[in-house]
């Protein structure tokens, strides 16, 4: 059963190529049927592989299978190989099944769009590239589905691309990342040059052998790999893209931006951990901007009237989490948390488009109000992801991913007490900025008529996504609430054996995490529910104005490149107007002109000139054949 | 013999250089006859007697007719203004240089070579006839194949037709 | 027979043959050019001839015949040539028969 891993980014891949080459030809509905179709399909065959695999796990637990050799140069034959391990195997399942969820959502919120069939044409491609990215064997494969999801990243951002601002938001999301995509090049050649193999468990046993803890060489390979995790994944400094990429379809950003690529930068050190254990200052480098980022966007996050906009900085703060749990050596947790997120975070944007789509497209959380009793079904997924993110504590599924990284960002190998303090206070910040969020659109005096009414189509994956929030996390409980860790067992062929934290003073910690994320629920409804004159004044006085209108522009990031990078390179463009390389070859073109006029000259017309001349020549070779 | 070679040759070039120096057509035409006999002559004393007599008979006998229609038809004799004041001294300069140096070139390719002595044997037209239609069959039949593309060739290019050329 | 040594007649040929190429250099009317290449044509012709009398063989005469047909031939089309310019342009001066300039 496990030989038929290559059908699952098959089929999405087959769906992809059918509806691009009859683009017009086939009704909306066989276009949606073979748009949600081919991922339900890959969903079900994915789900009876995963529980084979679980039931019985091939010997060494993990399934390798070559499909076909790429090409063959010398020593170097790289190979389209699936390698099935408990990892890749839960990020397909992810992949695959919040695709579905998304897919079947989209169908029915795409509808009547003109570009309904380009639509899912790319949806099939991204999750086809995704899929190949996570089950790659070969970091050559891997970076083929790597390039794959950034191009359909950039299709389906610009997806309306009548407006030019979506075109500009593409193309900034295209380039930015793919600073990140050459450090990953540059990292693979090392890679390749260094140890001889890209195939990653090899490589992986090679550079244990080979290199020492700490030398250059592993810092080096491992900080490139590193680069391109965080152009990817919308990491500090490569994140200015992500709030921008929101010009895209809800759905697009709930699959593509929140649940699955932008994840693919810590699938990769996931993948690659033991180059990272071997770099440590690079290890340190990943917690630091981990928890940099966290604070960053969680700050800038709080600020923000676009509702997907507070929703992408959410996943960049969140993705700061993952980076954290991996800069600490706690893989399993970062991988949890991608779960978790992935299913919470689908929800919010879900739900955003739920929200949006009734409301004629209003995006300002400003103008919607009162939509609880009027958008039940919106309210409560939105309320039930809130929770999630914010980490309400023991019921939702976010509270016990955050609190295993938590607990190894205090404890656990390299744990230090600045990166628990940093992931607390956002924790509280977290929480504060999603119910701020919750209370002004759901409550308080209604702004925008509602319009239409919800398919099941829309509800389904809404539902189903709310249960996930709500009880994937009890796969994986803390030391002090019952010690389950089935998750981090399930992951201990990849990533070694769990570490179990117990003790008092976790369970300080925990409770501490806990009153945060509660007090962040209770300071956001007594400012925003009913928000009182002072505050308003407060908030609206020079000095805080000033520093939230930095928050807004997300700590000033896109200004700061703006004049570093665009401005220079814009002032040499118009120097270079005239294009210095092209006067060359208008060079060669003028000499020959001018080459021409001089030979103009000669030719009179006249018989006896053309005579002489003929005269000369032959006296000319005359002369060479004598002198010899 | 030699005496005659002599003679026949010095008045081959003078004709020569006269006939290039000539405004007038028909003093031209006749000095460049006296030239082809002189040739003819020199032709003799080689021993070429057939080709002696060929020069006589189709060279000016029938190449020069033709020359001398044409300077007739043309009326280009009597010393015309025009071509007079053509071959001023300074037209001469350049290609009397050109000359001398091409002359001069293919003189010192003779002189260097040991060219050796006549044969003193008469050719006759037998001889030349045999040689002719022997290995030189083919040629000869391609100068007779030239000869009728000239024909056509000329016919057609000096006819006026109704268009008017 | 003469008794001259064989390079005497060749400087002949090639004084004959300097002096036709210095005829048609200068000369500007067309029939005078036609004459001056016919005064090469036979400059040439008793090069062969001259090769003729020093090898005692008729290979040279054969040659000189095929120069006549040859000059025969190429008089009779440059005169047809001559009477259509001189229609076409009504001059018989080569330098106004530069239509062909750059």
């Amino acid at each position: 059963m496990l030989n038929a891993i290559w059908i699952v980014p098959a089929i999405p891949l087959l769906g992809a190529a059918i509806l691009m080459i009859s683009c017009g030809l086939l009704p909306p509905r066989m276009v949606g049927a073979i748009g949600v179709g081919s991922l339900a399909l890959s969903a079900i065959i994915a789900s009876i592989i995963g529980i084979n695999f679980m039931l019985a796990p091939p010997p060494g637990n993990s399934f390798t299978i070559i499909l076909w050799r790429w090409m063959t140069i010398g020593s170097f034959s790289p190979a389209a190989g699936v390698y099935l391990d408990p990892l890749s195997l839960v990020m397909m399942l992810v992949v695959t099944v919040v695709g579905f969820l998304i897919l079947l959502y989209s169908s029915e919120f795409m509808r009547g769009d003109e570009g309904y069939n380009r639509f899912f044409a790319y949806m099939n491609l991204f999750v086809a590239a995704m899929l190949v990215l996570v089950l790659a064997d070969n970091l050559l494969f891997l970076y083929v589905g790597w390039e794959g999801v950034g191009l359909c990243s950039y299709l389906l951002i610009g997806f309306w691309y009548q407006e030019p601002a979506n075109g500009l938001a593409a193309r900034k999301a295209f380039i930015v990342t793919r600073i990140g995509d050459t450090g990953l090049m540059i990292g693979l050649f090392l890679l390749f040059t260094q140890l001889g193999t890209l195939e990653i468990q090899p490589l992986m046993l090679r550079a244990n052998q080979s290199w020492f803890s700490g030398s250059e060489i592993a810092t080096l390979a491992a900080a490139l790999l590193l680069i391109g995790a965080i152009g990817k994944s919308a990491q500090i400094p490569l994140q200015i893209w992500l709030p921008d990429a929101m010009a895209g379809p809800t759905p697009v950003s709930a699959l593509i931006h929140a649940a699955t690529m932008v994840t693919a930068g810590v699938y990769l050190i996931a993948r690659t951990h033991v180059l990272l254990a071997l770099a440590p200052s690079v290890q340190m480098a990943v917690a630091a901007i981990g928890a940099a980022t966290l604070l960053v966007a969680a700050f800038a996050a709080l600020n923000q009237h676009d509702i997907k906009r507070i929703l992408a900085y959410s996943t960049i703060s969140q993705i700061g989490y993952m980076f954290l749990a991996l800069g600490v050596g706690a893989w399993s947790a970062a991988i949890f948390h991608f779960m978790v997120h992935a299913f919470f975070k689908a929800l919010l944007f879900l739900a955003a488009g739920a929200i949006t789509m009734r409301l004629h497209h209003e995006h300002n959380i400003f103008r919607m109000g009162g939509l609880a009793r009027r958008l039940p079904v919106a309210f409560w997924s939105f309320l039930i992801g809130a929770a999630s993110l914010a980490a309400l504590p023991l019921v939702t599924a976010g509270f016990y991913s955050k609190e295993m990284i938590l607990s190894a960002a205090w404890a656990g190998g390299g744990g230090i007490p600045i990166l628990w303090t940093a992931g607390v206070v956002t924790a509280f910040v977290t929480s504060l900025y999603i119910f701020r969020a919750v209370f002004i659109v759901f409550f308080g005096e209604p702004k925008t008529e509602v319009s239409g009414h919800y398919d099941l189509r829309i509800t389904l994956p809404l539902i189903v996504l709310s249960v996930l929030a709500l009880t994937a996390g009890f796969v994986e409980t803390p030391g002090g609430l019952g010690s389950i860790t089935i998750f981090s067992k399930f992951m201990a062929s990849v990533f070694g054996e769990p570490s179990i934290t117990t003790g008092s003073a976790e369970t300080l910690r925990l409770m501490i995490a806990s009153l945060l994320s509660l007090a962040g629920i209770g300071l956001a409804y007594v400012l925003y529910m009913h928000p009182s004159q002072q505050f308003v004044a407060w908030a609206d006085s020079p000095a805080i104005l000033r520093w939230r209108q930095f928050l807004f522009a997300g700590w000033g990031f896109d200004r700061l490149y703006n004049g570093l990078i665009v401005q220079p390179f814009l002032y040499v463009t118009r120097i270079n107007r005239n294009d210095v390389v092209d006067h060359l070859y208008q060079g060669i073109a003028s000499a020959s002109r001018l080459l021409h006029q001089l030979l103009h000259r000669s030719q009179t017309g006249r018989i006896r000139w053309y005579a002489g001349w003929l005269a000369a020549g032959s006296i000319v070779t005359i002369a060479v054949a004598v002198l010899r | 013999m030699n005496v005659a070679f002599y003679f026949a040759a010095s008045t081959a070039v003078l004709s020569t250089f006269l006939v290039i120096t000539q405004a007038n057509g028909v003093h031209a035409l006749l000095y460049l006859v006296v030239s082809l006999l002189a040739v003819a002559l020199v032709f003799y004393t080689l021993g070429a007697v057939f080709a002696a007599a060929l020069e006589v008979i189709v060279y000016a006998g029938a190449i020069v007719i033709l020359l001398v229609f044409l300077v007739m038809m043309l009326n280009l004799g009597g010393t015309t203004a025009r071509e007079a004041q053509w071959l001023k001294p300074q037209v001469w300069v350049g290609p009397a240089i050109l000359a001398v140096i091409l002359e001069s070139e293919l003189v010192s390719i003779m002189v260097s070579g040991n060219a050796g002595a006549p044969s003193l044997v008469v050719i006759l037209p037998r001889d030349v006839g045999i040689t002719m239609f022997g290995p030189y069959l083919l040629c000869v039949e391609l100068a007779s194949v030239l000869l009728l593309a000239a024909l056509i060739g000329a016919y057609r290019l000096a006819h006026i037709g109704r268009s008017g050329g | 027979m003469a008794t001259v040594p064989i390079i005497q007649p060749l400087l002949l040929a090639v004084l004959l043959f300097t002096l036709g190429l210095i005829g048609v250099l200068v000369r500007r009317n067309f029939v005078f050019i036609l004459m001056s290449i016919e005064i090469m044509l036979n400059a040439a012709g008793l090069a062969f001839i001259v090769a003729a009398a020093r090898w005692g063989q008729a290979d040279g005469q054969v040659m000189f015949m095929f120069i006549l047909a040859l000059g025969a031939s190429e008089v009779a089309v440059g005169l047809a040539l001559i009477l259509r310019i001189r229609r076409r342009l009504t001059t018989l001066d080569s330098d106004a028969a530069n239509l062909l300039r750059g």
